[in-house]
């Protein structure tokens, strides 16, 4: 700040002046700000798909590299804190997967029985491992991951209250992020293109209208409950062609989605369940997943951790393309070193049970000294279901390793 | 002098009633009773990983205490070092003989998971330590024999042997030395299921908070077995902060940084 300051006072007064009115805000503001806080991670990822598409334009190797800081800084006793977390992700291939994201630029204030966030902020609801039904406030960064775990930032107005009984979260969303979808030369796609420009609301506010949601989250001896209700843009489009037919229109809907979430927890076992109803002006469905998963503490004698989880997904919207998830299983197992390293490895397959679709899917991750991880993911795709979604990924099957330097 | 003549009568009788396991209960409860009233407390640590060759990992770790009349404490434990889980943060109730509750918060996803606390011999961190070796001491937890008093680095001490009342430990039994002076826990021996020696804790560095109570600053675990070791450093300590249990409930997880 010193430096700027010189380096514009010869230049003119009002200039002068707009900055020391700034460095004054400032420093009202922030007063009794500790040193702001710069982490973060750098990371350089390798993505290998074994086959050459079924369409003409992507490749099979597709290299890429992310940026992710994070700025913090507290003040008022740790009572009030900044967060801003950018995003940018540089892939050679797709010009789609090429994108920036503010994750979070949020303001907190903490008191005593209550909590405000106010900004861009990322919200997890849910307790199920082979898929979230119930975590609807941010939109899911679809390019990012076919898991579904990436999610955008979402502006948001967000307080939280704390009961003996609970706690109860009152959200309100004025602005909606679209889905992200593969490019042209992006793998893991429709035939067609998904137009995200011509995007359609059923909503006359478009992106504008305000959705808002509310959750009630508690803990009862082995038991952890969530209650969740959202209106408004539901995050998952329905899609349809345009009218030369040359690409695909996401077309969002208004919704109504009540959720339950629960955790049963008792010695190795967790038994957990997601359900579901939404409505929308074109369909009503009701879908859950629910299962377990144990674990063997210090298995073999030795320190491992071996975790298996069995979980069933249903639904009844009937639309394999949409939501693949009507009736199948997931297995998986999940394997925790406890070494050094924190080497981890998890393997689920997800198979339907109405057909011979199937996934797998392969996350491995290992610390290599203090600042570097080293992950390893695969997923591979097997359908002959024409009219399912993991049909379209039929030849996407990929490898994909990552470096990530933290700072 | 008719005190003193009291004390030698009654001495060889006090001492034939009171069984090894009368007197190692009795240390054990004034061990814990020494420790009690310091309401809330924070302190920061440090911890250096030694492979047998001499390598080093370090990771640096918040720990916030809230003291819990007649059961386990309240623990808040939030990771700053190795920078790919800093902000993971871990909540424990801590009970005497039932399940512990625990949940481990996952900044990357922003996800608060409910984790099974059946993992009590498993390494923490990757570390020497295991889980029950670094929760709270509880008098219910173990039983007690006095096994013989012994000079530990000039310092008198009682030699106890514990062994596990709760479930799922890992060891037959431990052995501690606590000096008879301040009721300090100054070293233990822990002995695998299989009863040989598995690891030696050491406590240093003592210091004296608030003219009551008494932190070590440097616990040092060696395993035998395997040639590695743990050193923590503790630096920092605060207490009677005013904390509630407001401030350990499981939504604190999240605006942990």
């Amino acid at each position: 700040m010193q430096i700027s300051t010189k380096m514009y006072s010869n230049v003119n007064a009002k200039l002068w002046l707009k900055t020391s009115f700034v460095m004054l805000v400032g420093r009202i503001v922030f007063s009794n700000v500790h040193a702001v806080e710069l982490t973060g991670s750098a990371s350089f990822e390798y993505r290998y798909f074994k086959q050459e598409s079924a369409l003409t334009s992507p490749g099979q190797h597709a290299p890429s590299v992310v940026l992710a800081p994070e700025f913090y800084a507290k003040w008022d006793e740790g009572k009030q804190s900044l967060l801003f977390s950018p995003f940018l992700r540089l892939d050679r291939e797709d010009a789609e997967r090429t994108h920036a994201d503010i994750r979070e630029l949020q303001w907190l204030m903490v008191r005593d029985d209550w909590e405000l966030r106010v900004g861009v902020g990322k919200v997890f609801w849910g307790v199920t491992e082979s898929q979230n039904l119930v975590d609807v406030i941010n939109q899911t960064d679809l390019v990012e991951n076919t898991d579904g775990e990436d999610k955008l930032g979402q502006p948001m107005i967000n307080i939280s209250l704390f009961q003996d009984w609970g706690t109860i979260d009152l959200f309100v969303l004025p602005l909606f992020r679209e889905r992200t979808f593969s490019g042209e030369n992006g793998r893991l796609r429709f035939p067609l293109l998904v137009d995200t420009d011509a995007a359609r609301y059923e909503s006359g506010a478009g992106r504008r209208h305000i959705d808002l949601a509310v959750r009630w989250t508690g803990s009862i001896a082995n038991w952890d409950i969530g209650v969740s209700h959202f209106y408004g843009t539901s995050r998952e489009p329905l899609i349809s062609l345009n009218d030369l037919a040359t690409s695909l229109i996401p077309y969002y809907e208004i919704m109504h989605q009540s959720g339950l979430e629960v955790q049963y927890t008792l010695d190795a076992w967790l038994w957990k369940l997601e359900a579901i109803n939404r409505k929308t002006s074109s369909l009503a469905f009701s879908a859950m997943t629910g299962g377990l998963e144990y674990t063997f503490y210090s298995a073999f004698e030795s320190d491992i951790n071996v975790g298996l989880i069995a979980e069933y997904l249903f639904n009844d919207r009937d639309d394999e393309l949409l939501s693949p998830f009507q009736d199948d299983i997931l297995l998986g197992t999940r394997l925790t070193w406890n070494d050094v390293q924190s080497t981890e490895l998890l393997v689920g397959l997800l198979q339907d049970l109405r057909s011979q679709e199937k996934s797998i899917s392969i996350e491995a991750s290992r610390r290599l000294g203090q600042r570097w991880t080293l992950s390893l993911e695969g997923r591979f795709f097997d359908s002959d279901e024409t009219t399912s979604l993991f049909y379209q990924f039929r030849q996407d099957d990929y490898i994909q390793l990552e470096v990530a330097r933290y700072f | 002098m008719r005190n003193l003549l009291l004390v030698l009568l009654f001495v060889p009788f006090m001492v034939q009633a009171e069984t090894p396991q009368e007197k190692g209960l009795v240390i054990a409860i004034e061990t814990d009773n020494r420790d009690k009233g310091w309401e809330d407390s924070f302190a920061e640590m440090k911890m250096v990983l030694r492979n047998r060759h001499g390598g080093e990992s370090v990771r640096l770790i918040r720990v916030t205490n809230l003291e819990v009349d007649a059961d386990g404490d309240k623990g808040l434990t939030v990771f700053d070092e190795p920078r790919d889980i800093k902000g993971t943060a871990f909540l424990s109730y801590s009970h005497s003989l039932t399940a512990d509750e625990q949940w481990i918060f996952l900044p990357a996803l922003k996800r608060t998971k409910r984790i099974s606390s059946k993992n009590k011999s498993g390494p923490f961190m990757g570390s020497e330590f295991a889980y029950e070796d670094i929760s709270s001491f509880e008098v219910p937890k173990y039983s007690y024999i006095f096994i013989r008093d012994e000079v530990l680095d000039g310092l008198d001490c009682y030699v106890l042997e514990l062994r596990p009342q709760y479930e799922y430990s890992g060891y037959t039994k431990s052995e501690l030395w606590i000096d008879k002076a301040e009721y300090r826990a100054q070293k233990i021996d822990y002995y695998d299921r299989k009863n040989s020696l598995l690891k030696t804790q050491r406590f240093k560095d003592y210091k004296h908070y608030l003219n009551e109570f008494w932190r070590a600053h440097t616990v040092e675990m060696v395993n035998h077995q395997t040639g590695k070791s743990t050193t923590l450093f503790w630096k920092n300590f605060q207490f009677r902060q005013g904390l509630t249990d407001a401030d350990f409930n499981k939504n604190v997880l999240k605006r942990q940084r």
